[in-house]
């Protein structure tokens, strides 16, 4: 047992939901006591999606703890298909039901028989793995699946595409700025001259996966989902894969520079003449993108040997921790990961980028770590940024855990050059947020002076009694003068001189306050 | 499609529909019991719901915790005992709260852990009373969580001094005929000033057995019921919770007891069995109409005759008038998840609104009897149809439903509001029901402030000619 009062990933089922319920006409069946569709919640509110979340669940309930589900699971899977005539529906197993030990792939066969969808059982380990292995392993999973029927078939498609192009793997759901990074991907490759096969999961179809092979190359931009596919697609096709993050001047280059290599292979057979992009990186770098300019201006010198603290996912705590380090020539003390399970690749990319390395999933120990450095600005979480509010520490949000405002509805790319600028801004408003605050701490804030109550309650004759006094104090403060006023004026108005807690309320009903 | 009609009418469907875990009453009732912590005893599942459903929360340093279950504790590697000390003495080193609550979930009841037999043992090892609730998914919904809370704190309650009680109330009951007079005299003029007045009188004399009420209220809330009662020259004896665990009532066969939320039928049947308490059933005081019947049903179990109470109801109806204007009308469906559908109900259809169908997680017919008579007289007055009441709702059929009628205001849970909102179709989130201040006459507005709040955003986008706002194709789920 652990004593945990916050976690940075969550359990394994919400990283199948999020894959399953990105692709398109793909339900989800939990096997779920009630309340487990907690999913349901979190993509309506942040995401504001406007059609139903297509994930329902089985409910897990006495009677099924009594007598086992019986032929509840297949009545579900079948009825969901005849409502909505999913491609695929994934049966997904709960920490509840795991140790329930029923033989679910049992349910899924004989639903399968019954069913015109596809029915699939998610195979992951609640008590192993966290949501973002999770996912990694659920999207492998769909994608193998569905390459084996096509294989079977005879429908599996592995012509190259005539021009070059490739599969963006691991875009999905509730993921941190996702749908901006694809769409400044999507803009840079289309620069490139390079088409986009396709984009999984995030909008795509099953019965399109077979043609997933057509693709020249693979890119995975984010480590923790898709790896696993892409491996998958290498070994069986021998489609090589991209895993560099486009993040920052220094990584997009190196990306764009791979795929040139990638291109390169194809290239000369199919388009009768090798690619050179060189040219690309030089204008974007330096005239289009404005990052690396703004690291040369004078605003970013200031900055330089700040400290600061980087913690994440291990794709963007990696990726900015060197863009600080190597692009902005800012002191990173610490960099660190809540991905226990990537430890070795994130110490490889951070090593010599930062003086210490952390790897913890324990909030309290980021807490205890800002703590003891003091840096003049955090980039982490929502968790990092409500640690830095109660020290009084800018924070700029680099990584999920998500909340409603990681989902802007303004074009906030992290990845690409327009990502590069909104690095830029992101990190130049922490610190001169953080310096502002520092000299208005020295010269006495903004208002020196006290404002002397006018009012209704200096020249009164009105007394609180206790009770009133004790009743008042436990409105919530901001509301407090509100309602201290309000009351004091309707006492005045009916000639009550003794303010009690019936005052109070009486006159809240007067107001209708 | 016909829905209602004149006599209650109870359906169940399948159970498949979208409510928070029970656990999540940890939110309000940590708040609520100053000296208490909370642990939840389950899985990462349920941690992430708390810390998700909770939002902000989370951060200002809880008095509640995950006791994370892991893989050796799923296999019985671990042994449950040793680890639940462990957690339970560093808790009690860094809060050292009075009481801690363990919440068993899912996993627990499937592993059988045994908090019920650990407990006392435990509490005895390390000088904290520990309260054992099994709030999870397999039995509860949402609001049924502080109902399991509340009814295994129902057995902490002290005995109540039955001597002591009887003495004072004979001499009570003598004293009581003196203070007759001048009651009276206050109430010839009821306006609020002089209502007030009547509850000035401090020293008033108590003339009826103890009353405990049960449910928990933000103490403004509860302050204000009480001295609706006051008002009535009933004191109210203790409310269980209270502010601290260290205050809970006084419990015995003398107590009457009398609900405030019509989720609470576990602890209403533990007081009344196990503490031998009187429990009064009566409709919610939800509402001005629910708030009024709730107070006249105490006054007559007490024999009092209640004061002036027809007049504040029809004061604060008349406070009412912009609200009720908005709403007079218009068309109701509850999707349920939060066990307050019936009362929310019989309140908007008294305000003139219509309801098609009230959704609800669980109808315990007795426990809300007096609620649902109401409702059926609310009906009758209102000259209105009894609406269909859904037990264990199916929300895809909800939502076919939903589209044949066009309701004006659907009330449901957030994974619906979005879509539904996209399709046309105004809701407002069942949950804020919950921790909005809706009890008793003073915050009958605020109910109305909820319910209406979709009406007059539409109010004021209604020129804009964009309520639709999906492709055609997916508009509603296809039949």
């Amino acid at each position: 047992m652990k004593l945990a009062y916050w976690m940075y990933a969550g359990p394994a089922h919400i990283g199948t939901l999020r894959v399953a319920s990105s692709f398109k006409n793909v339900h989800a069946i939990m096997h779920a006591p009630l309340g487990d569709d907690y999913f349901n919640v979190m993509r309506s509110m942040l995401e504001r999606e406007r059609d139903f979340t297509p994930v329902t669940a089985s409910i897990v309930d006495r009677h099924v703890l009594a007598r086992g589900s019986q032929e509840k699971v297949v009545e579900n899977i079948t009825r969901k298909d005849k409502e909505e005539k999913p491609d695929l529906i994934v049966l997904t197993p709960t920490c509840t039901s795991s140790i329930l030990q029923e033989d679910l792939q049992n349910f899924v066969d004989r639903s399968a028989m019954l069913s015109d969808c596809n029915v699939l059982l998610a195979d992951v380990n609640h008590y192993r793995v966290n949501e973002l292995q999770a996912a990694d392993r659920t999207l492998e999973q769909i994608v193998r699946h569905y390459l084996d029927i096509a294989r079977k078939q005879g429908t599996l498609n592995k012509t190259m595409t005539k021009f070059p192009s490739v599969n963006i793997i691991g875009i999905f759901t509730l993921g941190f700025h996702q749908q901006h990074d694809c769409r400044e991907m999507k803009r840079l490759l289309s620069d490139l001259g390079i088409q986009i096969n396709s984009v999984i999961p995030e909008g795509s179809s099953v019965n399109e996966l077979k043609n997933l092979p057509q693709a020249w190359f693979n890119l995975v931009p984010y480590r923790e989902v898709g790896l696993m596919t892409a491996m998958y697609l290498e070994q069986e096709f021998g489609m090589s894969y991209i895993s560099t993050t486009p993040m920052g001047i220094v990584d997009t280059a190196e990306w764009i520079r791979q795929i040139q290599t990638q291109v390169n292979t194809w290239a000369p057979t199919l388009l009768g003449h090798e690619v050179n992009y060189e040219s690309y990186i030089d204008e974007q770098t330096r005239f289009v993108s404005q990052a690396a300019w703004f690291s040369r201006s004078i605003d970013c010198q200031n900055l330089t040997g700040k400290k600061s603290i980087v913690f994440g996912d291990a794709t963007h705590a990696a990726s900015m921790t060197r863009i600080l380090s190597r692009e902005m020539g800012i002191h990173v003390v610490c960099a660190g990961t809540y991905c226990k399970h990537d430890i070795d690749w994130f110490k490889e990319q951070v090593e010599g980028y930062c003086d210490e390395i952390l790897i913890t999933d324990d909030h309290t120990e980021v807490g205890n770590m800002i703590a003891r450095i003091e840096p003049s600005a955090i980039f982490g979480t929502q968790m990092e940024r409500h640690i830095g509010k109660r020290v009084d520490i800018p924070c700029g949000v680099i990584s999920a855990p998500v909340h409603i405002q990681n989902f802007p509805l303004g074009y906030r790319p992290f990845l690409g050059y327009e990502g590069t600028n909104q690095i830029a801004d992101l990190v130049y408003n922490s610190f001169t947020l953080g310096m502002e605050d520092h000299l208005l701490e020295i010269f006495g804030g903004h208002d020196t002076k006290e404002v002397i109550t006018r009012a209704l309650s200096t020249d009164s004759d009105l007394t609180w009694n206790a009770d009133g006094k004790s009743e008042l104090n436990k409105i919530p403060g901001f509301v407090r003068g509100k309602i201290k006023r309000n009351t004091e004026k309707f006492a005045r108005q009916n000639g009550i001189s003794e303010i009690t807690i019936e005052v109070m309320y009486a006159a809240k009903e007067a107001l209708n306050a | 499609m016909s829905l209602t009609s004149d006599t209650l009418n109870f359906e169940c469907e399948t159970g498949n529909y979208h409510t928070f875990c029970p656990i999540s009453c940890v939110a309000w009732l940590y708040q609520k019991i100053e000296d208490s912590f909370f642990l939840v005893i389950g899985t990462k599942t349920c941690g992430y719901f708390l810390q998700n459903a909770l939002g902000v929360m989370i951060f200002a340093e809880p008095r509640y915790a995950m006791a994370e279950l892991e893989e050796g504790d799923i296999s019985a590697q671990l042994n449950d005992y040793q680890e639940l000390k462990r957690l339970c003495l560093q808790i009690k080193q860094d809060r050292n709260p009075s009481v801690i609550v363990w919440i068993g979930t899912c996993t627990t009841e499937i592993i059988k852990m045994d908090l019920e037999g650990m407990a006392p043992k435990l509490e005895i090892e390390i000088g904290i009373p520990i309260v054992v609730a099994r709030a999870n998914g397999l039995d509860y919904a949402f609001t049924q969580g502080e109902d399991t809370v509340l009814a295994a704190m129902a057995h902490r309650c002290p005995e109540i001094i039955v001597n002591k009680t009887l003495f004072n109330q004979k001499e009570q009951s003598i004293k009581s005929l003196f203070s007759f007079l001048p009651i009276k005299e206050t109430l010839k003029n009821v306006n609020y000033v002089n209502t007030i007045n009547t509850v000035e009188l401090d020293n008033q004399i108590i003339s009826h057995p103890p009353l405990v009420l049960f449910g928990s209220l933000p103490s403004t809330v509860a302050s204000q019921l009480s001295l609706e009662l006051k008002r009535q020259s009933i004191e109210v004896a203790g409310w269980l919770p209270a502010q601290r665990y260290t205050d809970l009532p006084s419990l015995g066969a003398n107590v009457h007891v009398c609900g405030v939320n019509p989720f609470l039928s576990r602890t209403a049947t533990t007081l009344m069995r196990r503490r031998k308490c009187k429990l009064i059933s009566a409709p919610f005081p939800i509402g001005p109409d629910g708030t009024r019947a709730w107070i006249e049903k105490i006054c007559t179990v007490f024999n009092i005759q209640p004061k002036g109470l027809e007049e504040r109801e029809k004061l604060i109806w008349e406070g009412l008038k912009d609200y009720l204007d908005l709403v007079k009308g218009k068309s109701v469906f509850f999707m349920g998840d939060n066990l307050l559908e019936i009362s929310l109900a019989r309140f908007l259809i008294r305000c003139g609104m219509i309801v098609y169908e009230i959704g609800i997680p669980y109808m315990d017919k007795r426990y809300q009897a007096a609620e649902l008579a109401l409702l059926q007289k609310t009906c009758a007055e209102m000259n209105v149809p009894i609406p269909r009441i859904v037990e264990k709702p199916d929300n895809y059929n909800q939502i076919q439903r939903m589209r044949e009628l066009q309701p004006d205001l659907a009330i449901t849970g957030m994974a619906h509001a979005n879509p539904l909102e996209a399709r046309g179709i105004s809701t407002k989130w069942s949950v804020e029901f919950t921790f909005a201040q809706i009890h008793g006459f003073t915050n009958a507005r605020d109910i109305l402030e909820l319910v209406t709040r979709p009406l007059r955003r539409n109010h004021s986008l209604k020129d804009l000619g964009w309520t639709n706002l999906v492709k055609k194709q997916n508009i509603l789920i296809e039949k």
